[in-house]
């Protein structure tokens, strides 16, 4: 994973970018099903390598398939995301172990989740669906939000072919 | 890519198990990893697939822009309206419980609906994005579309 990382960082070619990073979201998919979350690891392999690679060859095609050189220096962008990645990886150090059943996350709400009064197998749906169904329609609406945002920027150019041809493209 | 003969037979042989897989996914939710979001994704990847390999306009027939715009409300509706079926029957907004006379069988009727939401919604935007990308060089200057492009 790594290796692809640096390789997509490297390339030019927005098209092989492209479809490195649909590779990397099926890597990211093994690495959540060795985590035991086969729901995110579903959702991932789904998004991140299915319908997001499609949308990005869409978008592909509406503009040069290699990257222009870069007009500025990266020191600024660089050094920032380094500091950032300094203070999470220094950050993580505080956190208990990985699967540790003391961790503060598995002693507040988890066990009143895991009674499962509402007898649904799948823990993660009852949470999300029962206890968590504010947050879940909210997402939902999110998600709604998205696609009629969509609608509204795109479909304008349909309607106003004629007099916005001066911004196509 | 519309002239490719492996990826028509390929095509044909596995866009059904894409959407029954899609519907498993969808009902089998409660007992297994999975629920309405990613049955709406992988139902939205098999009509995105056909899309890719039979062209866009057969895909617009299979599943038209103005399904998939009620799609795209439709979802956000049915799971505001378990909320509000719940505040009838006399409980609070999404409150399951007061769904059906045993309490429990009211969460899975409610959580079975709210679901069925969330993919119909997530289906519909995936679908309508999709639709918005790949039509876009059709109606500009340069006129060729995503699968004249992939062909």
């Amino acid at each position: 994973m790594a290796l692809l990382v640096v390789v997509l960082a490297l390339t030019r070619n927005l098209f092989a970018a492209v479809v490195l990073s649909g590779i990397y979201s099926f890597l990211m998919a093994t690495v959540l099903v060795a985590l035991d979350a086969v729901d995110v690891a579903m959702t991932e392999a789904a998004v991140g390598a299915g319908v997001s690679t499609v949308l990005l060859l869409g978008a592909l095609h509406l503009c040069k398939s290699e990257e222009t050189k870069p007009t500025h220096r990266p020191w600024l962008p660089l050094s920032v995301s380094i500091a950032t990645a300094g203070l999470l990886i220094y950050g993580s150090l505080g956190l208990p172990d990985f699967a540790d059943p003391q961790a503060p996350i598995h002693q507040h709400v988890t066990p009143r989740y895991l009674q499962n009064e509402v007898e649904v197998p799948n823990v993660v749906t009852a949470v999300l669906a029962s206890f968590r169904g504010y947050d879940t329609l909210g997402e939902t609406t999110v998600v709604f939000t998205a696609g009629a945002g969509i609608i509204a920027l795109l479909r304008r150019r349909r309607h106003g072919k004629h007099d916005g041809d001066a911004d196509e493209k | 890519m519309k002239n490719d003969l492996v990826l028509r037979v390929v095509g044909k042989l596995l866009i059904p198990f894409i959407l029954l897989f899609a519907l498993y996914v969808q009902f089998h939710g409660d007992f297994g990893p999975g629920g309405g979001f990613q049955a709406g994704v992988i139902f939205a990847a098999g009509i995105v697939f056909y899309a890719l390999v039979f062209g866009l306009d057969n895909a617009r027939k299979l599943m038209p822009d103005r399904l998939v715009e009620t799609m795209l409300a439709s979802g956000v509706l049915l799971y505001a309206g378990v909320g509000v079926a719940g505040l009838f029957l006399g409980g609070n907004f999404l409150d399951y419980f007061v769904l059906d006379h045993d309490p429990i069988h009211g969460q899975h009727r409610g959580i079975f609906w709210v679901e069925v939401g969330v993919a119909v919604t997530v289906c519909g935007v995936m679908l309508k994005i999709f639709y918005m990308f790949a039509s876009r060089g059709r109606d500009g200057r340069d006129g060729h579309s995503i699968d004249e492009e992939l062909r």
